[in-house]
C-alpha cells in the first residue's frame, strides 16, 4: 500500500485549487494537488472573457465600487445567494486582481484619450482619463451596472492559470497529475484523505492529509451538450456525496450560456456581446431589445438564454442539421478588434465552424455551461458534514451565485475563494491533530479494489457508455432551461431506473493501466446520483428563480422558496434526501426586482396562508 | 456516399504484459464535420474501449490532444478528417514518455521545464494589498499576452530536430517562455541571469534554426522572431562574457 502524507490534499489543480494551495504552502505546509490532467490543462483555462472586480479605472466603470458589484451579484443570483459571502467576495476581488497583476498576469490596460465602442450594434465614443492611463481596464458584461470585467484579450482564464501555476511551482506545491480521487477516507466525523487511482498505471494509492480540499470544478458533462471540458464530470462532488454525510447545495441551479456554437457546443465568450455584438434571428432581426428593452443582449445569462429559447419557440430559430439556433453578429466590431480582443473566438470559429466571424454570422444557442450548485460550505469554505473537508470554486456551493452566476464572477470566485478558504485552512492546520487509523484506510482501499474487480470480472451486463448516454439524454430532454412537473417527474423516474443499471456495469476491455473505460465505470453511478440531485431538486422546487424556470410555477416565490436546497444521498437510497436552509442569514439587500427578466415575485412578507396571486 | 476511413493507430499498453507495440487498423464511416475528437471517441465507445488517448477542452485551448497525424504533430481536436485522405495514421508525440497508445506524459516534462526556467516573476517587492496596481502600457501587456498564449501542447518539441537528437534541449516552448519574461518589466532578473538559463547549447545556441516549431505551432505564436531575438541578445552577451573573462585572465 503506497501512502502519501501531506498537510493539505487539494483535489483539483485549477485556479481555485492552486490558489488555495499557494496560500497554504507559503505558510510552510506541505501541499499535494491531484489533477486529472496536467494542471495547466484544467478547465479554468477555458474561461475567456474576464474576471469581475470593481476597480473603476476605465471611464465606463467610473464610480464603481465593491458595493455595486455586490448588488449586481445578488440581483444576478435572483436573491438566491448568501449575501455575506457575496459581500466578502466583492470586497476582496479588487485585491485579488491586483495580486494577480503583481504575479505577472498581462491584464489589458487603460489607454487614455478618445476611442470607440459598440453597444447594441451602434458605435459610440468614449474618452479615457489621462490619470487612469496604464491601470487595469475592463469590458462590459451581462447583468452589471458598470464595465467591470478585467481581461487579457479573450484568454483571461488561460493567462490566470499559467500565472497561478507558475506561482504554485515557485512555492513548492506538488502536483500529482493524471491522478483521480475515487473515494474519500473518513471516520464519520473527520475527512482524512482519499483513495486515488493513478491514471498512468491504474494502480491505487492512498493520500492522507490533515485537511482535504475539493476543487474539481463543475459537472456539466452529465448533460449531453455542454461547453465544459470532458473532464468536468463532477468527480469531486461524487466522492463527497457518496459519504452520505456531506450535502450538495442547489444542484437544480444549472446555467445555460447563451452562446455555445452549433455544432460543437464550444463557448464563445460573453465578451462578444459585452463588446457590442448582437443576437439575430432567422430574419437577421435583432430581437433582444423587444424582450429586454433596458439590457437587451446584456441581461443576465439565465434571462438571455430563456429569451432565446422563447424566440425560437415562436418559430424564429434557424433550422440546421444540428437543430435550431440563432445568430451572433460581431462583424461590425471590425477585423482589428476581433483578431486582438476576441482572438480565441476568431480561432474557434475558424477551427470548428469553418467561418470567419469578421465577415460571417456565428451560429449559437444556449448550452449547459456552469454549475451554481456544489459541495455546500460555510463562508470559510468548510464543507457541511465532515471536519477537515473544504471546497472552493465551481465545485463548491459557497454560495455567491445563487440561481444564476454573472459572467466574469466565476474566475473572480476561484481566486477570491482561494484566498479566503486558503487562509482558513492555514488556521485549521495550525490547530489540527489527527490520528490516521490504518485499519480505516485498509478498509476503504479494499472496498475500492473490490469495486474495480467487480467491474472487470463481475457478472454485470451493462455498457458504461450506453448508461452515460441515456443519462445525458434524460437531462437534455427533461431538465433543460424550461422545466415542468411532468418532464421532471419523468426524468426522476428514468434516472432512478438508470441508477440500478449503473450498478450492473461490466467492462468490455481488460481495465489494465490508464484505462478510461474503467475511469468512467468507477464514477457512473455517482454521476447518475448527481443527475438525480439536479432533477429531483428541480422537481421539488415549486417556483422560478434565476436559471431554474418552472413553466408551472412562474413566480419567484420569496415567501416559500427563499431557501437553499441541500441534497444528501444515503448509501442504499435511490433518491436524494432534500433539506432546506435559508438562502442567506444576513440580509443587506432585501429581495426586489432585478431590473431585467420580467420575473413575477411573491414577496417574502406575503401573507402566510394567502393563495398566490393570480397570473 | 460517405467515405470509409481507415484509421491506423499506434497501440501499446505498458501495464499489460500481453501488449506489444504495433499499429492497429480501425474503420469508421465519415460523417459531416467529423474531427478526430469525435472520431476517436466513437472508435473507443463503439469498437474498442481499451483505446487510450487524451482530450480535455476539445476547443484547441488546453493542448492535451497533440499527436502525430499523418506525420505531423498537431492538435487532434481541431483536425478535420475531410482534410485528409482515406487513410489516417496516428502516432503518439515523440520526445515525451509514453503512457499508452496515443497518451504521452507532457505534464511531467513541462513541470520540469518550468522549474528549470524558474518561469515565474522574480521580484523583491512585497505585494501591498492597499496599493494601486503598477501601471503598464496596454501595448506591452498585449505583447506579453501574445507570448503567453502558448498552451504547452508539445508540438514544437515533437517537431524539433534538435530536441529529438538531444534530450534536455529546452526547445521553442521554453525559449518563448523566457522571451515572455524578458519582456515583462515585473520580472527583475538580469540579462546575465537569463543567460545562465538559456545561454548554452541546451538553450538558444543549440537551436539549428530549422524552424519546424514556427510552422507547426497550433497557436501561431511568432516563435521565429523570439528565437532570433534571443540568439542576438544572448550572442552579444556571450561575447561580452568572453571578453570580460579574457581581460581577467
Amino acid at each position: 500500500m503506497e501512502i502519501i502524507y501531506s498537510d493539505l490534499l487539494c483535489i483539483g489543480a485549477g485556479l481555485a485549487g492552486e490558489r488555495v494551495a499557494i496560500e497554504v504552502a507559503q505558510n510552510g505546509f506541505k501541499v499535494v494537488c491531484l489533477s486529472l490532467v496536467p494542471a495547466r490543462r484544467s478547465h479554468s483555462s477555458a474561461a475567456q472573457g474576464g474576471m469581475q472586480a470593481a476597480l473603476g479605472n476605465c471611464i465606463k466603470g467610473e464610480g464603481d465600487n465593491p458595493d455595486i458589484h455586490f448588488e449586481d451579484t445578488v440581483k444576478g443570483s435572483d436573491w438566491g445567494c448568501d449575501q455575506e459571502v457575496a459581500k466578502l467576495f466583492a470586497h476582496t476581488a479588487p485585491i485579488a486582481i491586483r495580486q494577480l497583476a503583481y504575479w505577472g498576469v498581462p491584464w489589458n490596460r487603460v489607454v487614455s484619450g478618445r476611442s470607440f465602442y459598440y453597444k447594441g450594434g451602434k458605435r459610440f465614443e468614449k474618452i479615457e482619463r489621462i490619470e487612469k492611463h496604464g491601470l487595469i481596464t475592463a469590458r462590459d458584461f451581462g447583468g452589471t451596472a458598470k464595465w467591470r470585467a478585467c481581461y487579457c484579450s479573450d484568454g483571461t482564464g488561460h493567462s490566470l492559470l499559467y500565472t497561478i501555476d507558475s506561482v504554485a511551482i515557485s512555492k513548492g506545491v506538488l502536483v500529482h497529475d493524471r491522478s483521480e480521487a475515487i473515494s474519500l477516507i473518513q471516520d464519520g466525523e473527520n475527512c482524512l484523505g482519499a483513495v486515488v487511482r493513478c491514471l498512468r498505471t491504474g494502480k491505487l494509492r492512498v493520500y492522507l492529509a490533515k485537511a482535504t480540499l475539493i476543487a474539481t470544478g463543475g459537472f456539466g458533462r452529465i448533460y449531453r451538450a455542454s461547453t465544459n471540458a470532458i473532464i468536468n464530470e463532477g468527480g469531486g462532488l461524487i466522492i463527497a456525496l457518496e459519504t452520505g454525510l456531506v450535502p450538495l447545495g442547489n444542484m437544480e441551479a444549472v446555467q445555460f450560456h447563451p452562446t455555445g456554437i452549433v455544432p460543437g457546443d464550444i463557448l464563445v465568450t460573453e465578451g462578444c456581446r459585452g463588446d457590442g455584438g448582437v443576437l439575430l434571428d432567422i430574419n437577421k432581426y435583432r430581437f433582444m431589445p423587444d424582450y429586454e428593452p433596458e439590457k437587451a443582449e446584456l441581461a443576465s445569462r439565465d434571462v438571455v438564454a430563456r429569451r432565446m429559447v422563447e424566440h425560437m419557440r415562436k418559430g424564429f430559430g434557424v433550422k440546421s442539421p444540428y437543430g435550431e439556433h440563432l445568430w451572433l453578429d460581431i462583424r461590425h466590431l471590425g477585423k482589428e478588434h476581433i483578431t486582438t480582443k476576441l482572438r480565441e473566438v476568431y480561432d474557434i470559429c475558424l477551427n470548428f465552424l469553418g467561418i470567419n466571424p469578421v465577415e460571417e454570422l456565428i451560429p449559437v444557442r444556449p448550452t449547459q455551461h456552469y454549475s451554481m450548485g456544489g459541495i455546500k460550505t460555510n463562508v470559510y469554505g468548510e464543507a457541511y458534514g465532515l471536519k477537515g473537508l473544504f471546497a472552493a470554486g465551481e465545485a463548491a456551493c459557497w454560495d455567491m451565485h445563487g440561481f444564476n452566476r454573472l459572467g466574469g464572477n466565476s474566475l473572480a470566485e476561484t481566486i477570491v475563494a482561494g484566498m479566503i478558504v486558503g487562509k482558513r485552512i492555514v488556521e485549521f492546520l495550525q490547530e489540527r491533530e489527527v490520528n490516521f487509523s490504518l485499519k480505516l484506510v485498509e478498509l476503504e482501499l479494499k472496498k475500492q479494489q473490490e469495486k474495480i474487480n467487480k467491474l472487470i470480472f463481475g457478472k454485470g451486463r451493462e455498457n458504461v457508455y450506453k448508461v452515460r448516454n441515456a443519462m445525458q439524454d434524460i437531462l437534455m430532454d427533461y431538465v433543460g432551461i424550461f422545466r415542468n412537473e411532468k418532464d421532471l417527474q419523468l426524468a426522476v423516474d428514468n434516472l432512478q431506473e438508470l441508477l440500478e443499471r449503473s450498478k450492473q456495469i461490466k467492462l468490455r476491455s481488460n481495465g489494465l493501466g490508464a484505462n478510461s473505460e474503467l475511469s468512467l465505470a468507477l464514477k457512473i453511478e455517482g454521476m447518475v446520483k448527481l443527475a438525480l440531485c439536479v432533477a429531483y431538486g428541480a422537481l421539488q422546487r415549486k417556483e422560478s428563480r434565476g436559471a431554474h424556470t418552472r413553466e408551472d410555477y412562474p413566480y419567484r416565490n420569496d415567501r416559500d422558496w427563499w431557501v437553499r436546497t441541500l441534497a444528501y444521498f444515503k448509501e442504499k437510497d435511490s433518491l436524494p434526501t432534500l433539506e432546506y436552509e435559508p438562502a442567506t442569514k444576513k440580509i443587506f439587500l432585501p429581495p426586489g426586482k432585478r431590473g431585467y427578466g420580467g420575473t413575477k415575485i411573491v414577496p417574502y412578507d406575503y401573507p402566510k396562508d394567502a393563495p398566490l396571486p393570480e397570473l | 456516399m460517405s467515405r470509409i476511413l481507415e484509421i491506423n493507430i499506434f497501440r501499446y499498453n505498458p501495464e499489460d504484459p500481453a501488449s506489444v507495440p504495433r499499429m492497429q487498423t480501425y474503420y469508421l464511416e465519415e460523417t459531416p464535420n467529423l474531427n478526430l475528437f469525435i472520431a476517436l471517441n466513437r472508435l473507443k465507445e463503439e469498437q474498442d474501449p481499451s483505446l487510450m488517448f487524451d482530450f480535455c477542452c476539445r476547443a484547441a485551448i488546453c493542448g492535451a490532444c497533440a499527436m502525430v497525424i499523418n506525420g505531423k504533430p498537431q492538435l487532434a481536436c481541431k483536425t478535420k478528417t475531410k482534410d485528409f485522405p482515406n487513410q489516417i495514421n496516428l502516432m503518439p508525440l515523440p520526445g515525451f514518455k509514453l503512457i499508452g497508445d496515443l497518451c504521452v506524459d507532457t505534464g511531467s516534462w513541462f513541470r520540469i521545464m518550468n522549474e528549470k526556467l524558474e518561469a515565474w516573476v522574480h521580484t523583491n517587492k512585497e505585494f501591498d494589498p492597499e496599493a494601486e496596481e503598477e501601471r503598464m502600457e496596454n501595448s506591452l501587456a498585449e505583447q506579453i499576452y501574445e507570448l503567453d498564449r502558448c498552451i504547452e501542447c508539445g508540438c514544437c518539441i515533437a517537431a524539433c530536430a534538435t530536441a529529438q537528437m538531444r534530450s534536455g534541449f529546452l526547445g521553442a516552448v521554453a525559449l518563448n517562455r523566457i522571451a515572455r519574461f524578458i519582456l515583462d518589466p515585473r520580472d527583475k532578473r538580469s540579462e546575465q541571469q537569463y543567460f545562465e538559463i538559456i545561454g548554452t547549447d541546451q538553450g538558444i545556441f543549440g537551436c539549428m534554426g530549422l524552424l519546424a516549431c514556427e510552422d507547426i505551432c497550433p497557436k501561431n505564436i511568432p516563435l521565429q522572431d523570439q528565437l532570433g531575438y534571443l540568439r542576438k541578445k544572448m550572442g552579444v552577451l556571450a561575447v561580452k562574457n568572453y571578453l570580460f573573462w579574457k581581460k581577467r585572465s
